[in-house]
C-alpha cells in the first residue's frame, strides 16, 4: 500500500494500459494495409498518368501510348444505367420496408435484401448474362448496368429503410393532420426529410458499383473504341484495368496501374465528398 | 350562440384489445375553447385524436360510436379522413416543423401540397396565418430560414400557423405547451383568446391552471371515462363529482 493505493488498483492500471496498447496496435494493423496499398498505387500509377491517358482510347499492341478515355466514360454510363434501375426500386422498397414492412412479409423481404448484400457479385453478372446477353445475342452496356443495379440495390434499400425509420412519427402525424393524402406525406415530408441520408447511401452504392469487375466481365464486356450505344459492348475502367494488367506488355501493365490510381481516386473522392456534405437532419 | 359544432355520442376507442375510451358523451360549442384535463393515460389525447380521425392511423387502433361534426357523423363511410383533417386542424405536444423546409415553406406546406400554386395567394395565406399565430413580427424578415432554426416556443407557433393556413374550422391542441417555457406558454394562451373569435378550439392539457385560464368549458377524463363536463368556472369552483374535486385540488393524479 503506497499513498493509499491498494495493489489491486495498480494491477488494474497496468491492465488498462496493456489493453489500450493492444487496441491501438490492432487499429494500426487495420489501417497499414490501406495506406501501403494507396501509396503503392500512387507510386506505380502516377508515372503513366498524362493527358493522353485521359483523352485517348486503348491502342493495339505494338503501338505505344493509348489511354482509358472511353473506359472512363463507359464506367460513367454503365453506373448511370445501374442507378436508373436501382434508385427508384431501392428507395421505394426501403420506404415500404420502413413504413409497412412490420409483418411477416417485411421480415422475409428484409432477409432477402440482407442475403443479396452478401451475394458474390459475379452471380449478378451471370444473371444479367442470361437475361440480356443470351436473349440479345450480344454483350451490351445495358446488361452491365443491370448487373451493377443488382449490386447497388440492397445497399440503397437498406439505407433508405434506416433513414426513413429515423423520421419521427410525430412529423408524419403533423403532415397527415394537415389533410394531406398519405402518399404525399411519404414523398414530400418523409422521403424529403430522410433524403440527405438516402443520398449518402446512393453515393456509397455508386462508389461500390464503379469498382466492380466481375459483374461486367461477361455483360458489358469491353470495347477498344468509343461506343455510346447502350445495346453494344462498352468499355469500363475495371475491365480495362483487368485487360491491361493480365497482358504481358510492360506498358500496358503500367496503364493498369494508372487506371487503378484514377479509379481509387474517384472512389475516394466520392466517399470523402459524401462524408463532408451529408449533413444530418435534426428533427424538431 | 351555443351551437354544437362537435358532439360525441357513445364514442368508444381501442388500442388493439385495450379499450381507451368508454362511452364518451360530450360536445364542443362553436367559437369556444374546450379544455380536456385528466391524469396521464386517461384517454384525453385519444379523444381529440378521434375528432380528426388521427387515432386510427396507429396500427391496431379503432373507434366506434358517433362523432358529429356539425350534422355529419365523421365515422360514416362517406367521410374521407383526408378531407376532414383540412377542416379540423391539429397541433401536437412537441413542435414538429418539417426539418427540410423554410419558415415560409412550412406554413405553405398544407396549401402547396394540396395543389395551390399561385404565388400571391400563397404569400398572402402565409402572412395571414403567421399573423394569426402571433409570429409574423418575429419572422417576417427571415421567412427563408429553416423552420427548425426557431426557438421551441416559436416553432410551436409556427406549427399553429401551419395548421391555420389550411383554414380549419376547429383547432385541436394536444398538450401544446408541455414542452415550452412559461413565457412561450403565455403567448400561446393569449393566442387562443384571439383565435376563438373565428375558430373552435379543443385543448388537452396537464396543467389545470391553464385550463382555468383559457377554457370556456372543461371536461375531466379518468381511466377512459368522462367524469364531468361543464362550464370551466363550475368545474373549478363547484364540481359535482368527488373525483373531479379530488383531482383539481391535487389530491391525486
Amino acid at each position: 500500500m503506497e499513498n493509499g493505493q491498494p495493489r489491486s488498483f495498480k494491477i488494474r492500471k497496468i491492465k488498462e494500459k496493456v489493453f489500450l496498447a493492444a487496441t491501438m496496435l490492432a487499429t494500426l494493423a487495420a489501417i497499414v494495409p490501406l495506406f501501403s496499398l494507396l501509396t503503392y498505387v500512387v507510386i506505380k500509377g502516377i508515372s503513366s498518368i498524362n493527358l493522353d491517358f485521359f483523352l485517348h482510347c486503348p491502342v493495339p499492341v505494338g503501338e505505344s501510348g493509348g489511354g482509358m478515355a472511353n473506359a472512363m466514360v463507359g464506367t460513367f454510363i454503365i453506373v448511370s444505367i445501374g442507378c436508373l434501375f436501382s434508385i427508384p426500386i431501392g428507395v421505394l422498397g426501403g420506404l415500404w420496408l420502413a413504413e409497412w414492412g412490420k409483418g411477416k412479409r417485411g421480415f422475409y423481404i428484409r432477409y432477402a435484401v440482407d442475403v443479396m448484400a452478401g451475394f458474390p457479385t459475379i452471380v449478378f453478372g451471370i444473371f444479367a448474362y442470361m437475361l440480356f446477353v443470351l436473349t440479345m445475342k450480344r454483350f451490351s452496356a445495358i446488361a452491365g448496368g443491370f448487373a451493377l443495379a443488382l449490386v447497388m440495390l440492397p445497399y440503397i434499400t437498406k439505407t433508405t429503410e434506416e433513414m426513413v425509420r429515423m423520421v419521427p412519427r410525430s412529423l408524419k402525424e403533423s403532415a397527415l393532420a394537415l389533410g394531406l393524402p398519405e402518399w404525399k406525406v411519404m414523398i414530400f415530408v418523409v422521403l424529403r426529410s430522410a433524403w440527405s441520408g438516402i443520398f449518402t447511401g446512393i453515393m456509397l452504392a455508386v462508389a461500390r458499383a464503379a469498382g466492380e469487375t466481375a459483374p461486367l466481365l461477361f455483360t458489358a464486356f469491353n470495347n477498344m473504341y468509343w461506343n455510346f450505344r447502350l445495346d453494344q459492348p462498352m468499355a469500363s475502367m475495371t475491365v480495362q484495368i483487368y485487360n491491361y494488367a493480365i497482358s504481358p506488355f510492360e506498358e500496358w501493365n503500367n496503364l493498369a496501374w494508372a487506371g487503378s490510381l484514377t479509379l481509387v481516386s474517384i472512389i475516394l473522392f466520392i466517399t470523402l465528398f459524401v462524408r463532408k456534405f451529408s449533413r444530418r437532419v435534426t428533427y424538431g | 350562440m351555443d351551437e354544437k359544432i362537435i358532439e360525441a355520442i357513445d364514442l368508444n376507442a381501442w388500442f388493439g384489445e385495450k379499450q381507451a375510451l368508454q362511452n364518451i358523451n360530450m360536445y364542443m360549442q362553436k367559437n369556444m375553447v374546450t379544455a380536456i384535463i385528466g391524469p396521464s393515460g386517461c384517454g384525453k389525447s385519444t379523444f381529440i385524436r378521434c375528432i380528426n380521425r388521427m387515432h386510427e392511423t396507429i396500427p391496431g387502433a379503432k373507434a366506434s360510436g358517433t362523432l358529429l361534426f356539425k350534422t355529419q357523423n365523421i365515422y360514416s363511410r362517406k367521410i374521407d379522413p383526408v378531407i376532414l383533417r383540412r377542416q379540423i386542424g391539429m397541433v401536437f405536444q412537441k413542435p414538429t416543423p418539417f426539418p427540410t423546409m423554410s419558415i415560409f415553406d412550412n406554413v405553405a406546406a398544407g396549401l402547396r401540397l394540396n395543389g395551390e400554386n399561385n404565388k400571391q395567394r400563397l404569400c398572402d395565406a402565409v402572412e395571414k396565418s403567421l399573423q394569426e399565430a402571433a409570429l409574423w413580427n418575429e419572422v417576417k424578415d427571415m421567412l427563408q430560414k429553416p423552420g427548425v432554426s426557431l426557438s421551441g416556443g416559436q416553432q410551436q407557433r409556427l406549427c399553429v400557423a401551419r395548421a391555420l393556413a389550411v383554414k380549419p374550422e376547429i383547432l385541436l391542441l394536444d398538450e401544446p405547451c408541455s414542452a415550452l417555457d412559461p413565457i412561450s406558454t403565455g403567448k400561446i394562451e393569449e393566442l387562443l383568446h384571439e383565435l376563438k373569435k373565428h375558430l373552435t378550439i379543443v385543448i388537452v392539457t396537464h396543467n389545470m391552471q391553464q385550463a382555468a385560464r383559457v377554457a370556456d368549458f372543461t371536461s375531466f377524463f379518468l381511466l377512459g371515462e368522462l367524469v364531468e363536463f361543464g362550464k370551466t368556472k363550475k368545474i373549478f369552483t363547484a364540481p359535482t363529482d368527488t373525483r373531479t374535486e379530488q383531482y383539481i385540488t391535487g389530491r391525486f393524479g
